[in-house]
C-alpha cells in the first residue's frame, strides 16, 4: 500500500486521494475547493480570499477562540491559500491527531458562522494585506499587466482584490459565495502520511458522507479571445530601480503545449520552481536570457515563471535593470533571444537537461510529506494526479521540431504585454 | 500531554545514528543517512564574516562569498554553473556577521561533483576582475531596492540602534559608499581568513554513513590547516537605558513596518528556553499569540503582528514586528507595548504554557522531514553544543519550563520603558 495513491469519490461528490508514507509519524491533510479569483465577477473582486480568512473565524462546534488554537495545541501547523483557480486549507500534524483535522474540515465546509463583527475586523486585515502588496513595485506592474491581458476572462485581477470591492463587499455576499462554492462536489480531500488506508478511508466516509451536496457547479467562465496586437504599459512609482515585465499568453496546464513551454522556460530563464514546500529553486546562470542580459551587463537579474492553471494564463519574464538604464536596449536583446527560440532548433541535450532539472526538483520535493499531499490536490485542480506522475516523461517526450513550431505562435509579438516600471521623476 | 513519544521515533537523528568525525585539519563533520530520499544536502560554516570588514569597506565578506562561484582554479563561471544547473543541483555561499556559510544539494549521483565544487570554491577562488565589477553593479542596484523596502529599512535601523558599533549593528551587505571601495586585493585579503580550523559541515541524504565519511575525507583533507585569523575585538553590547523612537521616512508606501524590541538571550544561555516558550505565548502561538490576538484579531490593524527571538551565539534580540497603515503606527506601538507590560506583570497561564509546549514538541518532526531540515539541525547541534541526543531530550527541556521561570527570565530582558522602537514608511498625515 505504501506510496500507492488511492483515489475514490463519496456519494456526495467529494473526491478523495490518499497516500501512505511511513517515514515519520505525521500526516498532512489538504482540502481543495475549486474556487478562486477565476470565479469572481466585477464588484466582488477579492471575495474568494476573504472567505478563506473567514474560514478561521469559527463555527458553533469550534468557536473562534477554540478554532484558532485547536490544531496548534496538538502540535500541528495549519494554513490556507487562495489562488486564481483554487482555495486550499491544510493541516500537518502528529499522526495520532488526524481525527481532529478531519472533523474540523468537515465542520467548516458547511457550518462557518460569518459573524458580522468578525467580518468587519477581517475587512481591515485583508486591506492591510493588500497595502503590504502595494509596497512592491512589481505588484503594481503585474496587476497592470493582468488587467491589460484579460478583457473577458476573470484572470484580469489580483487574487487579493481591489480596495473598492474590499470596502464594499457585504456579509450576505460573503456568506452566499461560501455556500455556493464550499460543497463536497466542489472539493478534493488529499491526505498523505503515517496512516493505514482502510482505517482512514472508513473514517472519511463516516465524517464526510453525511454532508449534503446542495449546489451543483455548472459555472461557465468566459474564455479570452486571442490577442490581436501587442500591448505596452508604462508605470511610474517611487524608488530608483527599473523593471521590465514581458508576459505572453500561455497554454493551460492540461494542454500538451504546456510541456513544450516548460522546456523553453528552462532554456530561456531557468526552470520555474515546481513545488511549494522544500522543492526550492535551481539557479539560472546558464540560461539564455541570463547569458544575454546579465552576463552582458544589460540587466542585474532576470527570471521567468510559468503557472499551472485551468484556463490559459500568462508566462512572464521580469528583468531588473540598473537605475538610468534604457529599457529599449534590454528589450531588443530579449527579442533576439526570442527570435532564436523561434528559428533555431533546440538540441536534444537541452531537452534532456530540462528533464533532469525537473527530476531533481521532484526528488527534493518528495522528501516532505506536506508537499506530497499538496501535489495530489494541486494537480487534480487543473488535470489529475497522473499529470504530476507523468510530468518528467511528458517533458522528455517533447521534441525539437515541436518546440520550433510551437514557438512561432507562442512568442508572436501580438501575444504579449510589455510593462515598464520607471522611477517617478522629481520636479 | 500527548504525542511527546513521537520524538522517540527510530528515524529521528540521535546519538545512535548521527555520524560525527573530525578531519586532521580541524573540520568537524556531522552526517545522517536518509535512505528514504534520492538526494543529499550539505551545509557548512567557517569562522569568518562581516565582523572582519574594515569600516570603510563594509560588505567585503559578503562580496568575497558571492565571488566564490564566479571562478576557481579548476572551473570558470560557465563551467561551475553548467555542472550544477544541468543536473538540477544547487550551491550558494553567503556571509553572516561572524560566519561564512555554504549550502548545496544534488541527486546522489552528482554529490561527488558538488563536494569538489565546494572545495575548489573555498580553497582556490580566482576572483575574475570582470565579475568584481558586474557583481558590484548588481549589489548597488540591490541596495537601491533595499532603501525602498520598509521591512529591510526598519530592520537595519533597529540593529543599528540596538547594537551600535558592534558588527551586529552593521549590515553584512554594506552600503553603496563602502561597496564602491572594495577592490580585488580586499577580496584576496578577506579570503585569507577562511580556514578549515573550526569549520563545520553537516550532511544528510541517501548514502550510507561510511560512504559520506569517505567522500568528505578524500575531498576536504587536502585543505591545509592555516591558523584562523583571530576574531577582532568588538565593543560591548548594552541594552538601551531608555526607549529610543526613530521613524525612517519612505514616501509612497501604503504600509509601514514597525520593529521594536531589545536584547534577548544568547542561544547557549540557560535563559534561552524560558524566553523561547514565553515568546511563543506572547507572539507566536496560533495566529501570532497574544500580540496577534490584540493587533490582528481584535483591532484588525495588521495582516501580520508577531514577536520573535533572534538568538545569536553570544547575545540575542527579542523583536516585535507588524505591518500597518501609516495612520495606525502609533496606535499599534501602544498596543504592542501594552501587551508586553501585561506579559511582564503576571505569569503565563498553565493552559497557555501547556498549549505552547505541546505545539513545539509536536511540530518538531516536521522540521526533520527533508534532508535540508536535518542538515540544518545537525549544524545547530554542533554549533551550539546541543548534544547528539538533542531531539530525544527536546521534550524534557521544553516540559520542565515553568510559568514562574518564564516571568523571571522575561523581566530580565524586556522592559517596556527601555525599547528600541522603529517605524519605516510614509509619514502619517498629521506629520505633514
Amino acid at each position: 500500500m505504501e506510496n500507492d495513491i488511492i483515489v475514490f469519490k463519496l456519494q456526495n461528490g467529494l473526491q478523495v486521494l490518499l497516500k501512505e508514507i511511513h517515514t515519520t509519524p505525521i500526516i498532512s491533510q489538504w482540502i481543495w475547493y475549486r474556487v478562486g479569483s477565476r470565479n469572481e465577477k466585477a464588484g466582488i473582486q477579492g471575495i474568494s480570499h476573504w472567505v478563506e480568512h473567514l474560514q478561521f473565524k469559527g463555527t458553533d462546534k469550534y468557536p473562534i477562540d477554540i478554532l484558532d488554537q485547536t490544531i496548534s495545541r496538538v502540535g500541528g501547523v495549519w494554513n490556507a491559500m487562495t489562488h486564481l483557480d483554487w482555495t486550499t486549507y491544510f493541516e500537518t500534524l502528529p499522526a495520532a491527531e488526524i481525527d481532529l483535522a478531519l472533523d474540523l474540515e468537515a465542520d467548516r465546509m458547511q457550518n462557518s458562522l460569518f459573524d458580522e463583527t468578525e467580518i468587519n475586523a477581517e475587512r481591515t486585515v485583508v486591506i492591510s494585506e493588500l497595502e503590504g502588496n502595494e509596497n512592491e513595485p512589481l505588484f503594481h506592474l503585474n496587476s497592470a499587466i493582468q488587467k491589460e491581458a484579460f478583457h473577458v476572462h476573470p484572470y484580469d485581477h489580483d487574487v487579493i482584490g481591489t480596495l473598492q470591492d474590499l470596502q464594499g463587499i457585504t456579509r450576505d455576499q460573503l456568506y452566499s459565495y461560501y455556500r455556493a462554492h464550499y460543497q463536497p462536489s466542489n472539493a478534493i480531500l488529499c491526505i498523505a502520511g503515517d496512516f493505514q488506508t482502510s482505517e482512514l478511508k472508513s473514517k472519511i466516509e463516516d465524517i464526510f458522507s453525511p454532508i449534503p451536496n446542495t449546489v451543483h457547479h455548472e459555472e461557465s467562465i468566459p474564455q479570452e479571445p486571442s490577442a490581436t496586437q501587442e500591448s505596452r504599459i508604462n508605470l511610474q512609482g517611487p524608488g530608483d530601480a527599473l523593471y521590465v515585465q514581458i508576459a505572453y499568453h500561455a497554454p493551460r496546464a492540461n494542454d500538451p503545449d504546456f510541456f513544450k513551454l516548460a522546456v523553453i522556460d528552462s532554456l530561456l530563464a531557468g526552470p520555474s520552481p515546481l513545488v511549494m514546500f522544500g522543492g526550492g529553486s535551481i539557479s539560472n546562470r546558464t540560461s539564455r536570457l541570463y547569458q544575454a542580459l546579465v552576463e552582458k551587463d544589460v540587466a542585474v537579474s532576470i527570471s521567468g515563471g510559468i503557472q499551472s492553471t485551468i484556463d490559459p494564463f500568462l508566462y512572464s519574464f521580469v528583468l531588473t535593470l540598473e537605475p538610468g538604464s534604457d529599457p529599449a536596449v534590454a528589450l531588443r536583446i530579449f527579442d533576439e533571444e526570442i527570435e532564436r527560440i523561434q528559428h533555431e532548433a533546440v538540441s536534444d541535450a537541452e531537452i534532456e537537461r530540462a528533464t533532469q532539472q525537473a527530476e531533481a526538483m521532484f526528488a527534493y520535493g518528495s522528501e516532505n510529506i506536506t508537499n506530497q499531499a499538496f501535489w495530489m490536490g494541486y494537480s487534480s485542480i487543473f488535470a489529475d494526479y497522473s499529470w504530476y506522475e507523468n510530468y518528467v516523461a511528458s517533458l522528455r517526450s517533447v521534441c525539437s521540431r515541436d518546440i520550433l513550431a510551437f514557438s512561432q505562435t507562442q512568442f508572436a509579438q501580438k501575444n504579449r504585454i510589455v510593462g515598464i516600471y520607471t522611477p517617478t521623476q522629481e520636479d | 500531554m500527548q504525542n511527546t513519544n513521537t520524538l522517540n521515533h527510530p528515524n529521528f537523528p540521535g546519538a545512535h545514528n548521527i555520524g560525527r568525525f573530525q578531519l586532521p585539519n580541524g573540520i568537524t563533520v556531522l552526517a545522517y543517512s536518509n535512505m528514504y530520499s534520492k538526494s543529499l544536502t550539505i551545509t557548512g560554516m567557517l569562522s569568518s564574516g562581516g565582523a572582519w570588514d574594515p569600516p570603510d569597506k563594509t560588505g567585503t565578506a559578503h562580496f568575497t562569498a558571492s565571488m566564490l562561484l564566479r571562478g576557481n582554479a579548476n572551473n570558470n563561471f560557465q563551467e561551475i554553473h553548467e555542472k550544477l544547473e544541468s543536473v538540477g543541483a544547487s550551491l550558494t555561499f553567503s556571509a553572516g556577521t561572524k560566519n561564512t556559510w555554504f549550502n548545496g544539494r544534488s541527486l546522489v549521483k552528482d554529490f561527488p561533483m558538488l563536494l569538489a565544487l565546494i572545495f575548489d570554491s573555498l580553497t582556490a577562488p580566482t576572483f575574475p576582475e570582470a565579475y568584481i565589477n558586474r557583481l558590484r553593479n548588481q549589489f548597488l542596484t540591490g541596495l537601491i531596492i533595499r532603501d525602498q523596502d520598509t521591512q529591510e529599512k526598519a530592520s537595519l535601523e533597529y540593529d543599528r540602534a540596538l547594537f551600535g558599533h558592534h558588527p551586529y549593528g552593521i549590515p553584512v551587505d554594506g552600503y553603496p559608499e563602502t561597496i564602491k571601495n572594495i577592490q580585488l586585493e580586499d577580496l584576496i585579503r578577506h579570503h585569507k581568513t577562511y580556514s578549515p580550523q573550526d569549520a563545520l559541515i553537516a550532511i544528510a541524504g541517501a548514502l550510507p554513513l561510511e560512504q559520506i565519511e569517505e567522500l568528505v575525507t578524500s575531498q576536504f583533507e587536502a585543505w591545509d590547516t592555516v591558523s584562523p585569523t583571530s576574531e577582532p575585538v568588538f565593543p560591548e553590547i548594552h541594552a538601551p537605558t531608555q526607549s529610543i523612537r526613530i521613524h525612517v521616512p519612505i514616501e509612497g508606501k501604503s504600509q509601514s513596518e514597525i520593529q521594536l524590541g531589545t536584547l534577548g538571550p544568547a542561544r547557549t544561555s540557560p535563559d534561552y528556553y524560558p524566553a523561547y516558550l514565553g515568546n511563543h505565548v506572547l507572539g507566536q502561538f496560533g495566529l501570532y499569540g497574544r500580540i496577534g490576538k490584540s493587533v490582528r484579531n481584535k483591532e484588525g490593524l495588521a495582516y501580520y503582528a508577531y514577536s520573535s527571538l533572534n538568538a545569536l551565539p553570544e547575545t540575542g534580540s527579542w523583536e516585535f514586528n507588524a505591518g500597518v497603515n501609516p495612520q495606525n503606527v502609533e496606535k499599534t506601538i501602544v498596543l504592542i507595548v501594552d501587551e508586553i507590560k501585561n506579559y511582564l506583570e503576571r505569569p503565563v497561564t498553565k493552559e497557555e504554557l501547556s498549549d505552547s509546549q505541546t505545539h513545539l514538541i509536536g511540530r518538531l518532526p516536521m522540521s526533520l522531514e527533508s534532508n535540508a531540515g536535518i542538515a540544518s539541525a545537525l549544524l545547530s547541534i554542533e554549533r551550539f553544543d546541543l548534544g547528539l541526543d538533542y531531539f530525544q531530550s527536546y521534550a524534557d527541556r521544553i516540559l520542565k519550563i515553568t510559568p514562574e521561570e518564564i516571568l523571571s527570565v522575561s523581566n530580565a530582558y524586556l522592559d517596556p520603558e527601555k525599547l528600541v522602537i522603529i517605524s519605516a514608511g510614509a509619514n502619517a498625515d498629521h506629520d505633514h
